[in-house]
């Protein structure tokens, strides 16, 4: 069993007991302990159910490469699926439990799938359940569904924050080893910005855990050393619990701190995503140990060498009583005498090797521990748990030299450095042959925006398992260099034991067994064996993309830290090539699952994106506005009173309007100025119209096109004076044209001498629409705003009401109509006063959709309603705003082509429903038949239609082929459910065609 | 994330504060041009797996457009340039001559052609 | 070939599956095929399979610079839907539709075809009123669709929160009969489909050239030598240029990087696939249980198929907003896809200037779902010279301005 040691465990602190849970089980451990030692501690092996066949799963390893050991963590707004229990942080209070299982962990029905798993091969689901074709919905995926996912699906709401912040720095160090720490002083002391991230609590890796010597002192004391004297130097940034999370192109890094996740009762944000621009990075990110591949070494209590040893070291945990070490190098054997030195059993290491291992074998034999070399395990006796293994010879077929009883495996097929982080953005491997490993490229690595190499690695995750630091120091000076900058530092002495080569063992024995190898683990938490990579390769998988898909090797929640390496040597030994042929599968961000609302930041809910606001906009959020976004805008949709539904608001707001006295907040119109001697020229290019002859005092309706002659703004142009004109744009258009105008200005016509300027936000703008609304403007007093003063399609700047305004006799409703601009900061004291004096003229505020309806009983058309992206204003019948005059504008040339001139484009018509009803939005049009492909064939469609409470019927727009010599004529609107609506195509100007309304 | 230096303000700035408009040195094909130029004028892209002369807005800076040289393979940035030109300057073409010999992009530059 | 099936399995498991023969053969080419094509992803492969079965045309090569299925076939979020608004593309992309219901049968391989339903939402009056025209549009083109209101979407979606103080839902365009299916599989069926029909599929082939006589094909240059060919057809998305290049014409696409996540695993909770275009994302869940997230396309060209970080940003940030219960899951793993996008965001299925080849590509975000209905009307296009299907999507239609533009939501509010 596996039990807390009554001595040791550096990282813990006996004195702080904490207490936790487990699948409801309250159980204790101590501060500094993470979820995995804390349940080891209490003889919990079994930590939840793999994927495939729901074997029972134990942890194997004490890092970031766990596959196993995934618990759902706490409750409600704080549950969390998939934490890993090695890198979660024990604290007082913290609830776990084990995942995909039914009903319980100990007894899991869906374990039936491991004696079903012969007929379940790598696959399977690719070559059944094919017929009766029925049966895939109703049976069978609805059960693969059911068999899907891990942890269970968080309900409630996040009750966390999240923060992003912003880093710049000459070199960022990723990995506070003793490689990173040895990193991160060389350039500091060569006066570079430094930033040091580490991913665990604590600085130094592996180093104290397996008695490096430094300087002639423990690891530690080297560590605290430089830790401390990191932490005084104002260049160098520490962040522990930190993680470098992805490289992407030119330097930039996300860093994942995960702030909180050790004491979620702390106030403050639980994670804090840092956005690191660095000219340099080191990834000092050592190595991860392998599995070896051996039938049974899934069952729990096989585990990595390292790991064991990271238990009794950092933790004080014991996995067993008995522990055989099974190894094909020399670093097992650290685990051995370090188990031994806790007085635990250490019946046996077999080594794989024939030559077995060199002053670590001394010593481990010194000990009196029996050394097999040349053996390998044949099998792992045990269910739930390992009771014994089955020894052969290594060059066999796996016939059992001898049983030896245990309670513990402890397993290492060598080590292979951490290079993800090098390759998230090109940085190439090479094989090394000799340590048997993918090892970082110094020639090929990732490039920068200058085509130079930014990404450097040091110590173990660049192949350096010993002599660490001389290596550090190597690769800090390069850094340095790149940077700029001088260092002469000398690494410190190392101590290294020299070791015997390790020697690459793939399979263990080299002759298995079919039995055997369908036994063999490669992906714990997916379920893929040597047998089904095997199975691959014969199946003509051959690319190692191929395989890893077929049989889903590497591509759990680990990513195949523990398994891609040996899956890759099954598969490149199955195809009789060599490893580097083979190559990887390509590693991609983040280097572990870091969580979404992290990568959110703080921007969510009420300022998940920037909210514009109008002057008037508090006005009308008291006063029952039903809102409706346009594009970061809000505007009032309707103003509701008492208990109306918006349709009755918005038919009150109509009548109101057309009858008496109406005010729209139009501040969102775009306001762009455009200035200078060719400001003229260069309006007659962006508008269809002729701008430059429009006379100061006057404004005219003007249209825009794109290039490709398509209609993509409409508004109101104003004439200043001889230089200035004011171009109004559509809501939320007037970023868009802004940009558009300063592109052609900047990019085409840059010797044209025009300023332009987007004042959309510097004025309040206001429109006074209704029989009354001169006389609230005369009652307001100030200018003179006749009709003989101010006419139609004039405009004049004033005061009214001691507001200084400029005034546009504009009209988009076919009403009596200004519209006012006044500063912004007097925008809200100006609608006051409107509504104040308005009171006596029945005046009401209006929103959007009243607006909508009455341009639509005008016949106006709307971008974004008539237009689509689609329309030509020829398809609108808007000749008369084209200049024939003029030789070229945006968007000519480009409706001269066939299609666009073609006679055969529908066109816009009114359109009334027969019966008085309203058409529905977005009906087509039906005519004879159907096309090459089965279609019905459209003759056009309706582009806005509503009920118009003028009219006391439906009224629409459409654009109809052949549309305007049809008047008259009844069409057919299927509805979805096939029923026909019938409308009749008449005249789009519903109300006042004379226009008597507006010219008052 | 690419970093480029915006050559009106001279701030090195991350893309999301610019924004990409494609490819650079296009001509307008204007009302007396056929067909095929319309078309060529409007749809028809290099689309190089190489060096890639491009538009750039300095969006949330300076706000001023400028033309940067780039692959679009190791997203290398070989310099940036005003928008005023109708061709890159001889500074840009050289580096490209130094850095990639046998570029070529339509009708100038690249020691290929 | 022998059959795929449960009793097939069950032989095999007594004989420790020693007996399953190659997915697809592979084969060394020969000196001619009736038909190449270039590129062995969906489309390709689909193309050639139809070429075979629909009109006989089985001496046909299929060159892959790469491994089959490696480009966006095995890249891309899995999502299969036709509720588009043109006539053309609802067409083609109902046709791939209504294909994948039988696909599995039809190719004797399981490419998981889950038609679980697709839910655009509506978040703005304006999408309301764009969906209520698709729906229009669906129905006389033959497209189950309909406009769904806020409640029904709950329905439908559980997880959702519909009531998002910035952007509420309210409502969605919902196709019952969209889905997901499983990418590679797609692929490998079609690849074991063409390869039993005798055809050659030639991994790590690159074509080199394009050789022609007289204005028109008669081979290709390639890293494993000459093949000589009667028509070629050119289905290798986000390197169309390059292809095009070596034929001696020049295509409207340019090529930008899309990005796309997964979540880990988690047990099912989402039986719908979610396209949010207000807020840019959309999301479905995969059956393996990781929530597979869409976002947008990188603003410049690039040809490099890596991750970048700010759409990621974007893009999980508006997620959050309508699936809250997402902000407590990680991110596994993300990427990105090159796509190869037109002047119009449709598709090129086309004759060429030069007799005998042919092009399709230009899918840009959207090739996946149409691979059936791209390799039917691609193989007509070849084999006959005309299609229905593809009969607007012509190269031509660039120069006289006829486009085929489902960007219809581009238009603004007064």
């Amino acid at each position: 069993m596996s039990t807390r040691l009554s001595q040791g465990g550096r990282l813990i602190d006996r004195s702080a007991q904490q207490g936790f849970s487990f699948n409801g089980k309250r159980l204790k451990g101590y501060a500094g302990d993470t979820l995995a030692s804390a349940l080891l501690a209490n003889d919990q092996m079994l930590m939840g159910r793999s994927f495939k066949y729901h074997r029972p799963r134990g942890v194997i390893a004490s890092g970031a490469e766990e596959p196993n050991a995934l618990m759902n963590l706490g409750a409600e707004g704080k549950f969390e699926p998939n934490a890993r229990a090695t890198t979660t942080p024990l604290f007082d209070g913290l609830e776990a439990a084990s995942q995909n299982h039914f009903p319980s962990l100990e007894f899991d029905v869906g374990a039936l799938n491991t004696h079903l798993s012969r007929f379940l091969p790598a696959g399977f689901y690719y070559k059944m359940f094919i017929h009766p074709r029925p049966f895939w919905k109703h049976i069978y995926e609805p059960f693969i569904r059911q068999s899907a996912g891990l942890g269970k699906a968080p309900k409630a709401r996040d009750v966390d924050t999240y923060e992003h912040f912003y880093a710049f720095c000459d070199v960022l160090i990723i990995g506070g080893g003793i490689a990173g720490l040895q990193a991160a002083k060389v350039a500091a002391d060569a006066g570079l910005e430094v930033m040091l991230v580490e991913q665990d609590p604590h600085w130094g890796g592996r180093a104290p855990v397996d008695g490096t010597g430094i300087d002639g002192k423990p690891a530690q004391d080297w560590i605290d050393t430089t830790v401390a004297a990191l932490g005084d130097m104002p260049n160098v940034t520490l962040r522990a619990r930190c993680m470098g999370a992805g490289v992407y192109d030119h330097g930039y890094v996300l860093c994942y701190e995960r702030l909180t996740d050790h004491a979620p009762k702390a106030a403050g944000p639980r994670h804090r995503l840092w956005r690191v621009r660095a000219k340099q990075v080191v990834t000092a990110t050592g190595a991860i140990e392998r599995p070896l591949s051996f039938a049974g070494n899934d069952i729990p209590g096989v585990m990595l060498a390292g790991a064991v040893r990271d238990y009794v070291v950092n933790y004080g945990v014991s996995i067993g009583d008995r522990t055989v070490v099974v190894t094909n190098n020399d670093d097992a054997y650290r685990t051995a005498i370090a188990l031994k030195e806790a007085g635990l059993e250490v019946p046996a290491i077999i080594d794989a090797r024939t030559g077995g291992a060199g002053a670590l074998g001394d010593q481990a034999k010194a000990l009196g521990i029996r050394v097999e070399t040349g053996k390998a395990i044949a099998k792992v006796k045990g269910g739930k748990r390992v009771t014994g293994v089955g020894i052969c010879a290594q060059a066999g077929e796996g016939s059992i030299l001898e049983e030896i009883a245990c309670d513990c495996v402890t397993m290492s097929g060598g080590w292979s450095p951490v290079v993800h982080l090098w390759s998230h953005c090109g940085g190439k491997l090479i094989w090394d042959d000799a340590l048997a490993m993918f090892r970082p490229d110094g020639d090929r690595a990732p490039t920068s925006h200058d085509g130079n190499p930014f990404v450097i690695t040091a110590g173990a995750a660049n192949g350096a398992l010993s002599d660490v630091l001389a290596d550090a120091t190597a690769q800090a000076a390069e850094v340095v260099s790149r940077c700029g900058g001088k260092t002469d530092a000398a690494a410190p002495t190392e101590a290294n034991t020299a070791e015997n080569a390790i020697e690459p063992i793939w399979l263990m024995p080299q002759g298995a067994a079919h039995k055997l190898r369908s036994k063999s683990w490669l992906d714990f938490q997916n379920d893929v064996k040597v047998s089904d990579v095997q199975l691959a390769a014969q199946e003509g998988f051959e690319s190692v993309e191929h395989a890893k898909r077929y049989t889903t090797l590497g591509m759990a929640t680990d990513q195949g830290k523990t398994s891609n390496i040996n899956g890759l040597a099954i598969l490149s030994k199955e195809l009789g090539v060599d490893i580097p042929q083979v190559g990887t599968t390509t590693f991609r961000p983040p280097y572990t699952p870091i969580s979404m609302g992290a990568i959110a930041g703080e921007a969510r809910h009420e300022i998940f994106q920037p909210l514009r606001k109008t002057p008037m906009h508090d006005w009308h959020d008291a006063n029952g506005a039903h809102w409706e976004p346009v594009g970061h805008w809000r505007r009032p949709y309707c103003f509701l009173r008492g208990d109306e539904t918006p349709e009755k608001a918005v038919h009150r707001e109509v009548l109101n309007t057309r009858e008496k006295l109406g005010l729209l907040d139009a501040s969102t119109l775009g306001k762009i100025i455009v200035k200078g001697p060719d400001a003229g020229k260069f309006l007659d290019m962006m508008y269809t119209n002729m701008m430059s002859n429009l006379k100061p005092g006057r404004c005219r309706y003007g249209l825009m096109c794109s290039e490709n002659g398509f209609l993509s703004d409409d508004g109101v142009v104003a004439r200043i004076s001889d230089d200035t004109w004011l171009c109004h744009t559509t809501s939320g258009g007037a970023d868009r044209i802004h940009a558009h105008m300063e592109e052609w200005l900047q990019t085409e016509w840059w010797d044209w001498k025009v300023y332009t300027a987007n004042v959309t936000e510097q004025y309040a703008q206001v429109a006074v629409v209704g029989p009354n609304a001169r006389k609230v403007l005369e009652k307001l007093g100030g200018m003179d705003v006749s009709a003989d003063a101010l006419s139609f399609m004039g405009w004049a700047d004033g005061t009214i009401g001691g507001f200084d305004v400029r005034v546009y006799r504009i009209s988009f409703s076919g009403e009596l109509s200004y519209e006012i601009a006044v500063p912004a900061n007097q925008g809200r004291a100006f609608w006051d006063a409107l509504l104040e004096a308005g009171e006596e003229f029945g005046v009401m505020p209006y929103g959007t959709e009243a607006l909508h309806i009455m341009r639509a009983e005008k016949g106006f058309i709307m971008i974004g309603d008539e237009t689509d992206g689609t329309v030509i204003p020829q398809d609108l019948n808007l000749h008369w705003a084209i200049s024939k005059k003029k030789d070229d504008f945006l968007g000519k040339r480009a409706q001269m082509r066939s299609h666009m001139a073609d006679p055969n484009r529908w066109k816009l018509v009114g359109l009334e429903t027969t019966d008085g009803s309203v058409l529905p939005d977005g009906a087509y049009a039906v005519g004879e038949g159907t096309n090459a492909n089965g279609q019905r064939n459209m003759i056009g469609r309706v582009t806005s239609t509503y009920h118009s409470p003028t009219l006391g019927k439906g009224i629409a727009m459409g654009l109809v082929h052949h549309g305007p010599d049809r008047m008259g004529e009844v069409l057919d609107f299927p509805r979805v459910d096939g029923t026909v609506v019938k409308a009749k195509i008449v005249d789009p100007v519903f109300y006042d065609k004379e226009g008597a309304k507006q010219n008052v | 994330m690419l970093i480029l230096t915006c050559p009106n303000c001279g701030e090195t700035k991350d893309e999301s504060e610019l924004h990409a408009h494609g490819e650079a040195h296009i001509t307008r094909a204007g009302p007396e041009a056929t067909d095929e130029e319309m078309e060529t004028y409007l749809f028809e892209r290099v689309n190089p797996k190489g060096v890639h002369f491009e538009r750039w807005h300095c969006s949330y800076g300076c706000g001023k457009w400028f033309h940067a040289a780039r692959c679009t393979n190791t997203l290398e940035v070989f310099g940036t340039y005003s928008a005023q030109t109708t061709e890159p300057p001889k500074e840009i073409i050289d580096i490209l001559d130094k850095k990639r010999p046998g570029w070529s992009w339509r009708k100038f530059g690249g020691t290929a052609q | 070939m022998k059959r795929y099936s449960a009793f097939a399995i069950a032989r095999e498991a007594f004989r420790y599956h020693t007996g399953w023969e190659r997915a697809w053969r592979s084969p060394e080419p020969k000196k001619k095929y009736d038909a190449i094509i270039v590129g062995a992803g969906g489309h390709g492969l689909a193309t050639a399979y139809y070429l075979g079965k629909n009109h006989g045309i089985k001496n046909v090569a299929i060159l892959e610079k790469g491994w089959l299925g490696g480009g966006n076939t095995g890249r891309n979020t899995t999502i299969i839907r036709s509720n588009y608004l043109q006539d053309p593309s609802a067409a083609i992309y109902e046709k791939a539709r209504s294909l994948y219901e039988d696909l599995s049968q039809d190719l004797n391989y399981n490419v998981m075809f889950s038609p679980r339903g697709v839910i655009m939402l509506a978040q703005t009056e304006h999408e309301v009123r764009g969906y209520k025209r698709t729906a229009h549009a669906n129905a006389l083109q033959g497209v189950a669709t309909e406009y769904i209101d806020a409640r029904r979407v709950k329905e439908l979606c559980p997880i959702m929160h519909i009531e998002g103080p910035r952007y509420p839902v309210l409502g969605g365009l919902w196709q019952p009969r969209g889905g997901t299916a499983r990418h590679d599989a797609v692929a490998w069926g079609y690849a074991r489909a063409c390869s039993d029909m005798g055809m050659d599929i030639i991994q790590k082939c690159e074509v080199t050239g394009v050789r022609r006589e007289n204005g028109k094909v008669v081979g290709v240059d390639t890293t494993k030598g000459a093949i000589d060919c009667d028509r070629l057809g050119i289905v290798v998305a986000g390197h169309s240029g390059v292809v095009a290049d070596m034929a001696g014409f020049r295509l409207p696409i340019e090529s930008v990087p899309l990005q796309a996540l997964v979540s880990e695993p988690i047990k099912p909770c989402m039986d719908v696939v979610v396209m949010a275009n207000t807020v840019h994302g959309y999301m479905s869940q995969s059956d393996k249980g990781e929530m597979v997230i869409g976002g947008g396309t990188d603003g410049h060209n690039a040809y490099t198929q890596r991750g970048s970080f700010h759409h990621i940003e974007e893009t999980v940030r508006a997620l959050i907003e309508t699936f809250p219960m997402i902000s407590r899951l990680k991110m596994l793993r993300q990427w990105g896809g090159i796509v190869d996008v037109t002047g119009d965001r449709s598709p090129i299925l086309s004759k060429t200037p030069v007799e005998g080849v042919f092009i399709n590509c230009g899918w840009g975000t959207g090739g996946f779902k149409a691979i059936p209905g791209s390799g039917w009307g691609f193989a007509e296009l070849m084999a006959t010279g005309h299609s229905p299907l593809t009969a607007e999507f012509g190269l031509d239609r660039f120069r006289e301005g006829r486009f085929i533009d489902e960007s219809v939501a581009a238009g603004v509010a007064h």
